[in-house]
């Protein structure tokens, strides 16, 4: 951090703001509550995590950035037609990368590539955000949410699959420690689709007991 | 006709769009405070997706999938347009979003106005791209049967969204300790959900 803040103004304190707080006090999933859907349901394992978490950050990037650029000569009337053609190019583009270099992933990933079209996080950024600032502001805004989104995606991939099958990115490292041999077993049930919701609340839970100011007043 | 009605269950309860695939998630949690908006919004979802799979399902197959335009021309047999399919799909749900929003307009102002702000949110709600791209994927074999799983998986949200928000208007009476409050008690209780309908699995039709 230290290095990109000498070259001001573009990394100034306010921009680097729009950076970092999706990570923690405005994160996307735990309290804007945005893009859930496929977050969910690609967790199983830490790999398509990761590669779900990066597709999203280059077609959030990009389309913020585009939208940002028409924001002035779009007419807002067909604002959301005008979104979505842009969010689908770049899922189009981002789709057709994973199947020529990531063919086994994008197969594990099925549907849930397409469904980064109706991502709310992403709609949600552009009406809230790019239309209303510049592009660098934009890019920013765009790279700091899909990375608080890609956070909680890596951080719930981990843990169902160090406890669900035992491995990290595929090795053994419950069997290489010699768990097992000490009657350890894995926990199947962390692979079922039901554990990534209760996952996602517990680290809810964790961090709003941490900050109590994001604690619901009702 | 059985298989209709396998097709049907199955998408109701085995292959529950919310708590199978998290699709519809974000409109799941944000509109269920009360059990009457919700179940506006089910029956919208409903409507919906039993419109815009069919359509959805001619479109695949008689445009993009590959080899489904010889009946233009025999020549453009290996023509595979289906990386379109997406642009496609969300172009046809935004349309059909306002076409029955223009027709209820029209035809019964007060579905339309019980229904208000969430007819036009649906056009970004997942879990109806998630019936399009499911039904691409789950090669139905004839329009019937894609017309059905739309019902169903649309039957399956309202049922979803239906029985959250009762357990939300009743847990504003609970002890919920304060860091769990609202969106953590939520996200563990559409868990326990999630696992009370895996009960349905393994049931073979």
């Amino acid at each position: 951090m230290s290095k990109d803040k000498e070259r001001e103004p573009l990394f100034s304190s306010k921009n680097l703001k729009l950076l970092r707080e999706p990570l923690g006090e405005n994160n996307p999933i735990t309290v804007q509550v945005l893009g859930i859907c496929s977050a969910l349901a690609v967790t199983v394992k830490l790999k398509p995590s990761v590669v779900m978490a990066l597709s999203v950050v280059v077609v959030m990037a990009v389309s913020n950035v585009v939208v940002s650029l028409f924001r002035k000569t779009v007419p807002p009337r067909i604002r959301i037609i005008f979104q979505l053609v842009v969010i689908a190019m770049m899922v189009v583009l981002v789709d057709q990368v994973l199947k020529a270099f990531a063919f086994e992933v994008s197969k594990q990933l099925s549907v849930f590539v397409g469904l980064i079209i109706t991502n709310c996080i992403i709609m949600g950024r552009l009406e809230a955000f790019a239309l209303a600032n510049k592009p660098w502001e934009s890019l920013l805004d765009g790279i700091g949410n899909a990375a608080g989104y890609g956070l909680i995606l890596i951080t719930v991939g981990f843990f169902r699959e160090f406890l669900g099958s035992g491995t990290i990115f595929g090795y053994p490292v419950m069997e290489k420690l010699g768990i097992y041999n000490i009657g350890y077993e894995n926990n199947g049930f962390m692979i079922l689709p039901p554990m990534a919701l209760i996952t996602v609340g517990i680290i809810i839970w964790i961090q709003r007991s941490r900050n109590r100011d994001l604690v619901d007043k009702s | 006709m059985e298989n209709l009605i396998n097709i049907f269950v199955k998408s109701v309860f085995i292959d529950n769009m919310v708590f199978a695939y998290f699709l519809g998630m974000c409109s799941y949690l944000a509109v269920s405070k009360t059990v009457k908006t919700s179940v506006g919004l089910g029956f919208a979802v409903v409507f919906v997706l039993t419109i815009t799979v069919p359509v959805n399902y001619l479109i695949h197959n008689f445009l993009l999938k590959e080899g489904a335009l010889v009946w233009l021309n025999e020549s453009l047999g290996d023509v595979n347009l289906s990386f379109l399919s997406f642009i496609m799909f969300i172009a046809v749900i935004a349309s059909m979003v306002q076409l029955v929003e223009m027709i209820v307009e029209k035809f019964s102002p007060t579905l339309y106005a019980s229904l208000g702000i969430f007819l036009p949110l649906i056009a970004v709600n997942c879990a109806i791209l998630g019936g399009s791209l499911f039904m691409v994927e789950r090669e139905y074999a004839n329009i019937g049967e894609a017309t059905v799983f739309g019902f169903g998986s649309g039957v399956g949200f309202l049922l979803a969204i239906a029985g959250i928000a009762a357990i939300r208007e009743k847990i504003q009476y609970s002890n919920v300790p304060a860091p769990l409050r609202g969106l953590g008690i939520t996200f563990i209780i559409t868990g326990l959900m999630g696992i009370a309908f895996m009960s349905f699995m393994g049931i073979k039709l």
